[in-house]
């Protein structure tokens, strides 16, 4: 495992983790939000503007032909990330939201009404509402599957709700409240046998985690960069290419034809055909760098440590009087979970309790994390989260730790 | 004059006056090759002997780049009396040739001015324009051009 010592040198390369809050050293612990950049994909992009910088795919020039070729390298790049079957099954957007709009909009065409798309009660509303909407408009119904006692996602749920109407099957990779990381490849396998188109929201995993779409069974799986230490604006959509090859375009206009008439055109092939306008090449870019950061460290190391930090730091909110815990199996040791701790502090309402840890210094999130028909299946209104990173360190566990030990005090509760 | 000088002479005349630009009389195979990217399409054609298989004559017509329109003139050439399996050994030494930049000296020796366009590995915007007519044959003599154009592209 990660020892300490390495665990400092990597922390070097994040120039924002020295930053105070009042006299107090940070701890940011709210990574499933957005994790801090290195060094490295900053220097990245910087150098993308300083060096290379033109529209890609157009002009014939040396500096086109540069941005050109590192967009295209990033592209590989991440398909091999991903274990892609080709290349050009990398879609680049700007988000995984914006992914999972792409699919919901040039997969609704296909749906009849009385069509299901099933989702689980564990979705981020980016995995939520665009299906919700897309139901709407096509007649067509969104259902949910629920949780079992371990808030894992209940299988026997699943086989009742599968069905020959079912068309799409959108499920986490990794719940960004709960931690739940569904064995995806049984639920997909399952959901084939329908017949269904079966994508993921692998944002959550895809920063902690290997990652293998072919050993998925997926049809498609969205992620975001900044959640893997890589710029904001930039996200990617893998899919197959042959279901790619029979969608139409999400967003027209230039770079993604083939040819126009003044009332027709002829659209690209994939990926082409989903990239629209002039594309982030910096943020691309900086993506292909903080790749190659997580995977120096190596991605099973990443979820080996995270996850040391997360038991750790779920056995002792489990001490705090008054605490809360809503994770996957609660504090089961070595359990395949993401690298969250939800909780929420009896009487104390979770926005104050993160208001108060910020005074101390500790950087959580509070609120529905975007998973609002999740808590209210949860019986709460909202939860605070504490979320980790290969470069928080055990100290810092402890000072969560301290801080939330010394919230009623400081709210003069208790 | 160097050998680049004389390539690129070669590409400029070829362009302007290209002698396969025209129908093929009782064409048994046609198809169309578009470069999205700069809005290139051309229509090949070519007439293959059924008994020996061999390429009577090919041709193309459409508009084009200088270099597109060279490529496709100095493919058609190239084909003519070339059997579908010595023509599809051809294609794809010339897709080599522009990934890779080099051949080695037989397969020089088959592409001849078809050389021309060893510097286009170079000028990845040009790759689609150098290309057009070499992939638009391949899939002609039933090809999977994808994966000959592309090797690169699948992740096996």
């Amino acid at each position: 495992m990660l020892s300490q010592a390495e665990v400092r040198e990597i922390r070097k390369e994040f120039p924002i983790l020295t930053t105070k809050v009042g006299d107090k050293p940070l701890v940011y612990l709210d990574n499933a939000a957005t994790t801090q950049k290195p060094r490295q994909v900053i220097e990245a992009e910087a150098n993308y503007y300083l060096t290379a910088n033109a529209n890609p795919h157009r002009g014939a020039h040396k500096l086109a032909n540069m941005a050109t070729e590192l967009y295209e390298n990033c592209r590989r790049q991440v398909a091999k990330f991903l274990h892609a079957y080709r290349v050009n099954e990398i879609v680049f957007t700007k988000g995984a939201t914006e992914s999972l709009n792409l699919l919901a909009y040039t997969l609704a065409p296909r749906l009849e009404p009385g069509d299901e798309i099933l989702i689980s009660i564990l979705e981020h509303h980016a995995n939520l509402i665009p299906w919700q909407y897309i139901a709407r408009e096509r007649g067509a119904k969104l259902r949910y599957l629920y949780l079992d006692e371990k808030l894992e996602l209940d299988w026997s749920d699943y086989l009742a709700k599968l069905n020959e109407q079912t068309k799409i099957v959108s499920l986490t990779a990794c719940s960004n409240v709960t931690g739940t990381r569904p064995d995806l490849s049984k639920y997909f396998a399952k959901a084939k046998e329908f017949g269904a188109v079966c994508i993921t929201d692998s944002t959550q995993l895809i920063p902690h985690a290997p990652f293998d779409v072919r050993e998925l069974g997926a049809d498609f799986a969205v992620c975001s960069s900044h959640k893997i230490y890589g710029p904001m604006g930039t996200g990617v959509l893998w899919g197959r290419y042959e279901l790619l090859e029979s969608m139409p375009p999400y967003h027209y206009g230039g770079d993604m034809i083939e040819s126009v008439d003044e009332q027709s055109a002829c659209f690209a092939r994939p990926a082409s055909r989903f990239e629209a306008g002039t594309v982030n090449v910096g943020g691309v870019v900086g993506l292909g760098a903080a790749l190659d950061f997580v995977s120096e460290i190596g991605l099973e190391n990443i979820d080996e440590y995270e996850r040391h930090l997360t038991e750790l730091a779920l056995e002792a909110v489990a001490q705090i009087k008054g605490c809360q815990l809503f994770s996957v199996a609660g504090t089961s040791p070595a359990y395949l979970r993401g690298a969250v701790v939800p909780f929420s502090y009896e009487g104390i309402h979770p926005h104050d309790v993160a208001t108060v840890l910020n005074e101390q210094g500790v950087a959580v999130r509070a609120g529905h994390h975007c998973a609002e028909p999740l808590h209210r299946h949860l019986g709460v209104n909202s939860t605070c989260r504490a979320s980790f990173s290969f470069y928080n360190t055990e100290e810092e566990v402890e000072r969560f730790i301290e801080a939330l030990t010394a919230v009623p005090k400081l709210m003069g509760l208790r | 004059m160097d050998l680049r000088d004389l390539y690129k002479q070669l590409i400029i005349e070829e362009s302007q006056n290209p002698a396969q630009r025209r129908e093929v009389e009782d064409a048994t195979h046609s198809g169309q090759g578009k470069n999205p990217s700069c809005g290139d399409e051309l229509s090949l054609e070519l007439r293959l002997n059924p008994t020996d298989e061999r390429i009577e004559d090919c041709a193309f017509q459409g508009v084009g780049c200088a270099i597109s329109t060279a490529s496709a003139s100095i493919m058609s050439k190239l084909l003519k009396g070339k059997t579908a399996a010595e023509a599809k050994q051809l294609l794809r030494e010339f897709l080599k040739l522009i990934r890779e930049g080099e051949v080695s000296a037989d397969e020089e020796e088959h592409l001849g001015e078809a050389m021309a366009f060893a510097d286009i590995s170079r000028m990845p915007a040009r790759v689609k324009c150098a290309v057009l007519a070499w992939h638009t044959a391949l899939n002609l003599l039933g090809e999977e051009a994808d994966r000959e154009l592309d090797p690169d592209e699948f992740l096996d």
